[in-house]
C-alpha cells in the first residue's frame, strides 16, 4: 500500500511583534481562527490538534501545552504537543503530517505559538536553563556567545568575511518589508547598516540577530480525499525529515550542521528528490542569525560548504533569482517567536506555491519549496518539502 | 502504509521512591538496554525513529528534548519529544509506523521525581497563571474538590474509594517492581488523616523514580522479531478544558472521548465483554472509579459498588490494576501510562509471574496527566 498523501489546505498568522498584549492562548486562537477561515472550516471539521511551542519557561507555565490546549482548538479533541527546541516550528507540521498519513485522522489543525515577552526583563535569561546543569550552567553561558563561537568557527573554517555574511541580513530584512506581519522589515537597509550595528558578542552584531518576538501561526492539514474537496490548490507535503544529534554539543563540528544534512536526506528520499539544487524552487532555511542561513543552506545540500554566501552575491537567493531564499523575510525580517517562526516558513511556502504571496510572490510559478528549522544545543534539524 | 503495529520489546528499571545512585540518564539507559535486548534490536542500526515523553519543569531543563538522544541510542537519528503521557508516546510511535515510513520505533518515558526539590510547587505551576495561581492552590486540594464532586454526583462513598487503595496496594504485594505494596484494611485507609477532605492520605499515589522503554514494530518486522508480538488494536487520546472553572468535575470526559476513539479503531462496542484486563489511572483512588465509568465498563456510580464486591480484583470479572497501579507502583509523572501498558504487555505475554491473570486476550491501559490537566489516553492491546 502506498503512502497516504497529506496536503496543506489553509494557513493563518498573527503579526509578529515585540510585546503582544494577547495571552498565549489568545495568540494561538487568533492564528488558528485565521487558518480555519482561509479554508472555510470550523473546529467541527477538525479531527485533532497538534501544538508547538518551545520552552515552558517563556510562558512560565508547567505543562504549557495543556494550558494552551483550548486556545489552540484542542478542546474535547485529540491534542498533542511536540517539541524539538528551535526546530519545533518545522517539526509541528511533521507531527500533523504523521497524524494524517497514519490514517487515524483526516483533518488536523497545526498551531505554533511563542510569547517571549512575558519573560522579564529579557527572554535571553530563559535560555540559561537549556544548558547542562552540571557542566555548563555554572559558566553562565549566554546564547549570543555560543552563536558567536559558531559564527567565528564558520568564518574561520571557510575564510569568510563579515561582509559575506551581512548580505544575508540585508536581503532578508528587505524581503520582509513586503510582509504585512513583519517586525523588522526594512526596504532600505544597507550592508553598512548591518556592519555598523552594535557589537553584541564578536563577531555577532545587532543586525546579525533576529529579534525576540511574540506571535502565532496555524495551518490546516488534510488527507487527499478531503483536500480535493476543500480546495483546487492543495499544497502537498512531499517529504519530511528530522534528526537530533547528541547532547554533547561541545564535541561537535561547529562549521557544518551534519544533523541538518541527515534530516534533509531523509526528506529528499521521501520526496524522491535526487538533485535538490535543481528541484527545490524556494528555500526557507532557518535564519535566527544571518550566518545560520548560510550554514543551513550548506547542510541542506543547496550550496557547497563555505559557498552559500555566493548564492547571495550572485543574486540567486533574491526573490527574482534562480532559487529565492527566505522570500518571506525569514526570522531576521519577519521576527523570531521561536516555534511560530518555523511554522511561518511553512505558511510562506503554502502562499508562494499557491501564488498568493502578494508583493512577496516569487515569479515563475514555483513548483516546490523547502522549509527548515534548527534548534536545541546546535543539535536538531527539521525539514519539510512542499510541492504543488 | 503499515496497518498492523505491535509492541515487540519492553524494558523497565522497576520503581523506587529515591534513586540517589543513578542519574535519569542511567535509569533510561538501563530500561532501554532491557527493551532492546527483549526485542532483539540494535538501536543504532535497527530502530528508525525514537519518541520520548517529558516536561521541562519536571526535568529542571528547558527544551529537555536536548538531553534525550544519547541514553536511548538515538544520537544523530530521528528523535523527538512529546509533552504527553507515555501512552501519547506509544500513540505517536503507532502513527509513525502506520505512515509506512518507519518500521521500528522506540518510546521512552521516565520519572526522576526524587530530584525535584519542590515537587508540589512545580505541579501547582501548571495552573492558570492569571486566574488560579494567585489562589495558591495545592494540587491535592484540587483533587479533593474533584473527589468531593464525584462522590456527590455519583453517590459513590468514601469506603468505595478506600477499597481501591486496599485492592491495589494488596495486588502490589505480588509485583516485584512495586515499592508501595501493603496489606491494609478499609479501616486503615478511612481512619488515616485527610490529605484534602474527603481525600485521605493513603488515597494519593506517592511519587517514584523509574524509566520504561518500549519497542514497536510494523507487522512484518514484528513477526520476524518475536513469537509474542502484542498488537495495538486501538489508541485514543483527548483533552477536555484546561480551565478549572468550566470543566465537568464529576466525569472524566477526556477518558470517555479517548476510549471512544480507541474502541472505534478496535471495533469494540461492549468494552466489558471484549476486554479481559485493565490498567487504569489511579494516581488518586477515586480516579480509578471515575475512569472505569468513563471507559464504559459500567454506568456512573457503579464502579464503587463493583470494587467493594470484588469485581475488579484479580481473577474476577474485570481485573483492574493487577500490577498495583500507581498506588502500588508509585506516580511516575509522564511515565505512568507506560507503566500501565507495561503490565498489560506482560499479562498478554503470560509473563506476569505470580500475579498472572488466566486467559487474557485483550487488555486496556489508560492514563491521566494529573492535576490540573484534563488530558488522557487509552491504549488497547491484544496478543
Amino acid at each position: 500500500m502506498g503512502m497516504r498523501k497529506v496536503a496543506v489546505v489553509g494557513a493563518g498568522m498573527t503579526k509578529f511583534v515585540r510585546r503582544a498584549l494577547e495571552t498565549p492562548k489568545e495568540l494561538s486562537w487568533e492564528a488558528a481562527h485565521m487558518a480555519l477561515q482561509s479554508c472555510e472550516m470550523t473546529m467541527d471539521d477538525i479531527d485533532g490538534v497538534c501544538f508547538g511551542t518551545a520552552p515552558d519557561t517563556f510562558d512560565g507555565v508547567h505543562m504549557n501545552g495543556e494550558y494552551c490546549s483550548d486556545g489552540s482548538g484542542g478542546w474535547r479533541k485529540p491534542f498533542m504537543r511536540s517539541y524539538v527546541g528551535g526546530g519545533t516550528g518545522v517539526f509541528v507540521p511533521i507531527q500533523g503530517w504523521y497524524h494524517v498519513a497514519s490514517g487515524l485522522f483526516d483533518v488536523v489543525l497545526v498551531v505554533a505559538e511563542e510569547k517571549m515577552s512575558s519573560y522579564y526583563p529579557h527572554a535571553q535569561a530563559a535560555f540559561m536553563t537549556i544548558f547542562d546543569h552540571t557542566t555548563e550552567r555554572p559558566l553562565r553561558p549566554n546564547l549570543l556567545w555560543i552563536f558567536a563561537m559558531e559564527m567565528n568557527r564558520y568564518m574561520t573554517t571557510y575564510g569568510l568575511s563579515k561582509e559575506d555574511i551581512a548580505q544575508v541580513s540585508v536581503l532578508h530584512k528587505r524581503n520582509a518589508a513586503d510582509h504585512p506581519c513583519a517586525l523588522l522589515g526594512d526596504a532600505n537597509i544597507t550592508l553598512q547598516d548591518v556592519l555598523n550595528s552594535e557589537t553584541l558578542a564578536w563577531p555577532v552584531q545587532r543586525y546579525d540577530v533576529s529579534p525576540v518576538s511574540d506571535g502565532a501561526v496555524a495551518i490546516v492539514l488534510a488527507a487527499e480525499h478531503v483536500a480535493k474537496r476543500i480546495t483546487d490548490k492543495p499544497v502537498w507535503i512531499e517529504g519530511v525529515g528530522w534528526h537530533l544529534d547528541t547532547s554533547y554539543w561541545t564535541n561537535r563540528d561547529l562549521a557544518y550542521p551534519r544533523y541538518v544534512e541527515y534530516a534533509a536526506r531523509m526528506a529528499y528520499d521521501m520526496a524522491g528528490i535526487k538533485e535538490p539544487r535543481k528541484e527545490i524552487n524556494i528555500a526557507e532555511p532557518y535564519d535566527p542569525f544571518d550566518y545560520k542561513a548560510l550554514h543551513h543552506l550548506e547542510g541542506l545540500q543547496l550550496a557547497d560548504r563555505g559557498k552559500a554566501c555566493e548564492l547571495y552575491s550572485s543574486g540567486t537567493a533574491s526573490r527574482t533569482g534562480n532559487m529565492p531564499v527566505c522570500p518571506s523575510g525569514g526570522l531576521l525580517g519577519v521576527g523570531n517567536p521561536i516555534a511560530a517562526a518555523g511554522l511561518m516558513k511553512i505558511a510562506e511556502l503554502f502562499w508562494q506555491l499557491r501564488g498568493e504571496a502578494g508583493a512577496r510572490q516569487v515569479p515563475g510559478h514555483p513548483l516546490r519549496g523547502l522549509a527548515q528549522a534548527w534548534g536545541d544545543l546546535m543539535q536538531v534539524g527539521t525539514v519539510v518539502i512542499m510541492g504543488r | 502504509m503499515h496497518e498492523r503495529v505491535a509492541i515487540v520489546g519492553v524494558g523497565c528499571t522497576g520503581y523506587r521512591s529515591v534513586t540517589p545512585e543513578q542519574s535519569y540518564k542511567e535509569l533510561v539507559y538501563e530500561a532501554a538496554t532491557r527493551a532492546y535486548n527483549d526485542a532483539g534490536v540494535d538501536p543504532r542500526s535497527d530502530i528508525d525513529s525514537f519518541v520520548t515523553v517529558a516536561e521541562d519543569f519536571n526535568e529542571g531543563t528547558s527544551i529537555f528534548d536536548e538531553y534525550t538522544p544519547d541514553q536511548i541510542g538515538g544520537a544523530l537519528k530521528s528523535v523527538h519529544t512529546i509533552t504527553g503521557d507515555g501512552l501519547h508516546g506509544i500513540a505517536t510511535a503507532y502513527m509513525l509506523i502506520r505512515t509506512g515510513q518507519f518500521d521500528i520505533v522506540a518510546v521512552e518515558g521516565h520519572s526522576k521525581a526524587s530530584n525535584i526539590k519542590t515537587l508540589p510547587d512545580i505541579i501547582a505551576y501548571a495552573q492558570d497563571p492569571v486566574l488560579n495561581r494567585p489562589l495558591k492552590l495545592n494540587s491535592h486540594f484540587i483533587a479533593g474538590l474533584e473527589m468531593n464532586r464525584y462522590l456527590f454526583e455519583t453517590a459513590t462513598t468514601p469506603e468505595q474509594c478506600a477499597a481501591v487503595v486496599v485492592k491495589n496496594k494488596y495486588n502490589a504485594l505480588k509485583n516485584p517492581l512495586a515499592p508501595f505494596a501493603a496489606n491494609l484494611s478499609l479501616d486503615d485507609v478511612l481512619s488515616a488523616p485527610p490529605l484534602s477532605w474527603p481525600l485521605g492520605i493513603h488515597e494519593a499515589a506517592e511519587h517514584a523514580d523509574g524509566a520504561i522503554v518500549m519497542v514497536l514494530a510494523a507487522e512484518e518486522q514484528a513477526l520476524s522479531l518475536t513469537d509474542k508480538p502484542i498488537w495495538i488494536l486501538g489508541a485514543g487520546w483527548c483533552n477536555d478544558s484546561p480551565s478549572l472553572e468550566n470543566r465537568d468535575w464529576a466525569h472524566a470526559i477526556y477518558a470517555e472521548e479517548a476510549a471512544r476513539m480507541a474502541y472505534r479503531q478496535a471495533g469494540i462496542n461492549n468494552p466489558l465483554e471484549a476486554i479481559d484486563i485493565a490498567e487504569v489511572d489511579d494516581t488518586y483512588a477515586y480516579k480509578e472509579l471515575q475512569s472505569l465509568e468513563a471507559l464504559g465498563f459500567c454506568r456512573d456510580g457503579e464502579a464503587g459498588t463493583l470494587t467493594i464486591e470484588g469485581f475488579t480484583s484479580p481473577d474476577s470479572g474485570l481485573p483492574v490494576n493487577v500490577s498495583g497501579g500507581s498506588l502500588g507502583m508509585g506516580n511516575l509523572l509522564d511515565a505512568n501510562g507506560l507503566a500501565r501498558a507495561h503490565e498489560i504487555v506482560l499479562q498478554l505475554r503470560g509473563e506476569a509471574g505470580s500475579r498472572q491473570v488466566k486467559d487474557v486476550n485483550i487488555g486496556l491501559a489508560q492514563s491521566w496527566r494529573g492535576v490540573p490537566t484534563t488530558s488522557g489516553a487509552v491504549l488497547i492491546l491484544t496478543n
